[in-house]
């Protein structure tokens, strides 16, 4: 009992305790919804979406760590922003963007010697995905235009400058997709293809998970964007005008500089992430160039929410929600329609992203119920 | 004998402290009753146990001698109980009668019926002389018209029982007079009051009783004309409190802050400060006394560089910082303890420790390379904690938010008398402290003078005006109206020149 009290007070085992049970709470949801759409294969459905990535072996699993690679980065976009008080609601934009930028230059710019010619790809979709934050920014900094309005603006914006500037650069009209990029740009394995493949026969023949080392740089970035927010001056800063802005002017910190670096560092964490996801090689993803906003970028905000914005605790829900989607892509072995299946993982999805309303609800419920417990003990010892 | 409200054996826990240790507190109906103690003694977490803000671990409430649960502000106001808190809770661009009704709305068919509530109100504050103008924005009005707000709040939703937490410390002086005959008016209907308060004084006027709260426990509940003054201070701190201001004779010195034709606004806006000019030398404490509005908070904010100037010149030890950032202008040796210690002093949601290095972060003392160096920032907090005696349940790892508002204040005063400035810009510096942390801040700002530094003081605080200054300016309507010395001066004359009524003929205030 006072065991479980003393960990009641420690905030980081509450928080990852409140996330689990959003989690309980947004599959259990799930659950509901399969047995209202296909009473019968209800438990089978389940079943298949709590194996998740497992369901296909070694690929699944590489592929589970592929697709959580951008949500890492976008998740990293939002929570980085809420924590210095600004809600970017336009990673999609940002990632495209990004991801767009990351293409043209492993297509086209073939001059640059091997090695770095990948490196470059993401350093230009980090450094795209920065400027089109920076507008919103701007504007919120000089302007006072609330950020939610004009990101979901540049959303839409980035979305069919996007599409219109892959159709008109880099587009293979035969495939619908953009083209591929040339070796030298696709990321480099890393040692995954060793682990995450399944074999095809007794040949020795395998087939390979699309995971690479993309996923090492999105480890990478979380642990850096851990250690700006909490260990730097700088974090100290952003942090100070995200919670009171006068105070931060108050005390002589720049605030329209912090909210303007915030604003881009968002977007910079979320054009990496579509550059991470399309310099992926002839099996990866490709730009569709359809007119509909990407739904990593949107992602990106249950991901934060259910990583409550902390950088490690997004790695987590980053792979977390990866796995759900593969799990509920498998359903189709079922008879699940396809749009049944995309809304019982955005159920789950944002189900569990109410984890910030379980950490408030929680800890007092439990302490509430302990207490009355205790009081009855003593009543009873009396 | 009938209690309107028994409060019984109330314990209140947080993390780390016992704000509340079996205190028990009986309120007559038709009475008065202040509540004293310490910054941290449990006041305000004891009349929000009462709100119903906070469920007390142990103890019982009881209303007219039945036991009642006051679960939460609703239940409270069911008993009709009501509350002004230390920091109002008002919706800022709400106009002031959509703030009155909020959460008791009366409505027809679903719609607001606005025009019953409107006269109510009108009707209210014409009986009890609480004049205001039910459409003005709450940012649009004084924190003296808010808190009239704030009590019709309570009579709106008629409260029998109502409970104001330090609602003195944010009025002027002929504010707080108005108050005091409301507070007894409203007594003299029938209506019990429980009263916070740091001024002993007020409590003389207008209290019955008086319960004494000391580091969470109860001293004891004493009847007001039977306990002197010191009695009731000593029986808080807990040691006699010296009154009596010591000041050592310091010759001035060379000028530190001069000020030349200063003007705030004028092109969009109405001027607020209108050529003003004035000089604050080494080891002088210059004092800037006026009714609250006149122009004080602006000025503050333009020396500062909060807010652009439209004219004029700013220099500190002979250097012109007119147009330096506010970071330059702190590496110049200027300090801030801001008026609105929410709004500009503290971020609320930082740690203590991180709210008392606010202005020194970025000096080679707390960070290495962009590094913050935590070690020494927790030691740095440490000292200041154990120097001004800031008291919180978890030190230096408290939130800000969680302290109580006395330690909020003594924090930011704390961090900036400790930069060391050559100016020290100190507006209301010892707002709600206890009468200790006043006799402290005081004797630091002294003491700064003896060191040769230069105080500017801006307090609504007659009585501290005329203890610690050197030299009172008198600004009415933006402008600087007369120079007076504490030495000679009445109060009387100062009010005088405060209200208006009397200027200097001169061409230039020195
Ligand atoms: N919500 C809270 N969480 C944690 N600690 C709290 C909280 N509220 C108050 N405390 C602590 O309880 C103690 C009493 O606080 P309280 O606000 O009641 O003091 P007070 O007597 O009103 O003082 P002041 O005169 O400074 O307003 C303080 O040490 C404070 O740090
Ligand atoms: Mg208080």
């Amino acid at each position: 009992m006072i065991l479980l009290k003393k960990l009641l007070n420690i905030r980081g085992f509450n928080n990852a305790t409140s996330s689990i049970v959003a989690i309980f709470a947004g599959l259990l949801f799930g659950f509901i919804i399969l047995l209202i759409s296909n009473p019968s294969q209800a438990v089978d459905g389940f079943i298949i979406i709590l194996k998740g990535g497992f369901s296909t072996g070694g690929k699944g699993m590489g592929q589970v760590m592929y697709f959580a690679t951008p949500l890492i980065l976008t998740g990293l976009s939002v929570g980085f922003a809420f924590k210095t008080g600004l809600f970017n609601i336009g990673a999609s934009g940002q990632f495209i963007m990004g991801a767009f930028a990351a293409v043209y230059i492993g297509v086209k710019w073939t001059f640059i010697p091997a090695p770095f010619h990948w490196m470059v790809a993401l350093l230009a979709a980090t450094i795209v995905g920065g400027l089109w934050a920076l507008i919103p920014g701007l504007l919120k900094a000089y302007l006072n235009v609330h950020e939610v309005i004009s990101t979901i603006m540049m959303n839409y914006i980035g979305m069919y400058l996007a599409n219109f500037l892959v159709k008109s650069t880099v587009y293979d009209s035969k495939k619908a997709l953009s083209m591929n990029v040339a070796e030298s740009a696709v990321l480099p394995k890393g040692g995954l293809d060793k682990i995450f493949y399944n074999p095809i026969g007794s040949s020795g023949a395998v087939d390979l998970s699309t995971v690479n080392s993309g996923f090492y740089i999105a480890l990478v970035v979380a642990v850096i964007m851990f250690i700006v927010l909490n260990k730097t001056t700088f974090g100290y800063e952003l942090k100070a005008c995200g919670f009171n802005q006068n105070a931060s002017k108050y005390a002589g910190i720049n605030e329209k500089r912090s909210i303007v670096l915030s604003m881009v560092i968002a977007g910079a964490l979320a054009g990496l992430g579509g550059g991470l996801l399309y310099l992926s090689g002839a099996s990866g993803r490709h730009i569709k160039a359809v007119d509909v906003l990407a739904a990593e970028g949107f992602n990106g905000i249950p991901v934060a929410l259910l990583g409550l914005s902390n950088p490690i605790g997004i790695i987590f829900s980053a792979i977390f929600i990866s796995y759900i989607t593969l799990g509920g892509n498998y359903l189709q072995t079922l008879n699940f329609v396809p749009e049944i299946i995309d809304v019982i993982i955005a159920c789950v999805i944002y189900f569990s992203a109410f984890a910030l309303l379980f950490r408030n609800i929680l800890p007092r419920l439990l302490k509430w119920r302990m207490d009355a417990a205790e009081i009855k003990n003593e009543r009873g010892n009396e | 004998m009938d209690y309107v409200i028994e409060m019984l054996n109330i314990t209140k826990e947080f993390p780390g402290i016992i704000a509340n240790d079996n205190i028990t507190l009986q309120l007559k109906k038709g009475e008065i009753h202040a509540l004293l103690g310490e910054n941290g003694a449990g006041k305000s977490t004891l009349m929000s146990v009462l709100f119903g803000l906070y469920q007390p671990e142990k103890g019982t409430i009881k209303k007219e001698g039945k036991e009642v649960k006051i679960n939460d502000p609703n239940a409270a106001n069911a008993l009709g109980i009501g509350m002004v808190h230390q920091h109002f809770k008002l919706v800022h661009n709400f106009t002031v009668l959509q703030n009155i009704i909020l959460g008791v709305e009366t409505t027809h068919n679903g719609l607001l019926r606005m025009d019953d509530a409107r006269t109510k109100v009108v009707s209210l504050s014409k009986r009890y002389g609480l004049s205001v103008d039910p459409d003005a924005l709450i940012q649009d009005i004084t924190v003296g018209m808010q808190q009239r707000v704030e009590i019709l709040k309570m009579l709106y939703r008629d409260n029998e029982i109502l409970i104001f937490d330090e609602p003195t410390a944010v009025l002027t002086p002929q504010e707080i007079d108005e108050l005091m005959k409301i507070m007894k008016d409203l007594a003299a209907e029938g209506k019990s009051i429980l009263f916070i308060t740091h001024k002993l004084n007020e409590i003389k006027e207008v209290a019955d009783r008086c319960t004494v709260l000391r580091k969470g426990k109860l001293v004891g509940t004493v009847d007001v004309a039977d306990t002197s003054i010191e009695q009731m201070s000593e029986m808080m701190v807990g040691r006699k409190i010296d009154f009596a201001v010591e000041k050592a004779d310091v010759e001035p010195g060379e000028p530190v802050l001069e000020v030349r034709g200063l003007t705030v606004g004028g092109k969009h806006t109405k001027k607020s400060v209108k050529d003003v000019s004035f000089t604050v030398r080494k080891g002088e404490i210059v004092c800037i006394a006026g009714i609250d509005g006149n122009g004080q908070s602006e000025l503050v904010y333009a020396l500062t560089g909060l807010q652009p100037i439209e004219k004029g010149q700013i220099l500190i030890n002979g250097k012109d910082i007119t147009h330096l950032s506010i970071r330059k202008r702190n590496a110049e040796g200027m300090s801030h303890i801001p008026e609105d210690r929410h709004k500009h002093g503290l971020v609320l949601d930082y740690s203590l420790e991180e709210n008392l290095v606010l202005k020194c972060y970025y000096t080679p003392i707390f960070q290495k390379n962009g590094f913050l160096k935590f070690q020494k920032i927790n030691e740095y907090a440490n000292c200041l904690i154990a120097k001004y005696d800031i008291r919180s349940g978890q030190g230096a790892k408290t939130i800000a938010r969680s302290m109580s508002g006395g330690n909020q204040q003594k924090a930011i005063v704390a961090r900036e008398i400790d930069l060391g400035p050559e100016i020290l810009i100190a507006v209301q510096p010892t707002r709600g402290l206890d009468v200790g942390a006043i006799e402290y801040i005081h004797k630091q700002l002294l003491s700064q003078r003896e060191e040769g530094k230069a105080v500017l003081l801006i307090s609504l605080e007659l009585d501290e005006v005329m203890d610690i200054s050197d030299r009172i300016l008198v600004i009415y309507e933006g402008e600087i109206v007369g120079e007076l010395d504490p030495k000679t001066a009445t109060l009387q004359e100062l009010g005088l020149y405060m209200a208006g009524g009397k200027r200097d003929e001169r061409s230039e205030a020195i």
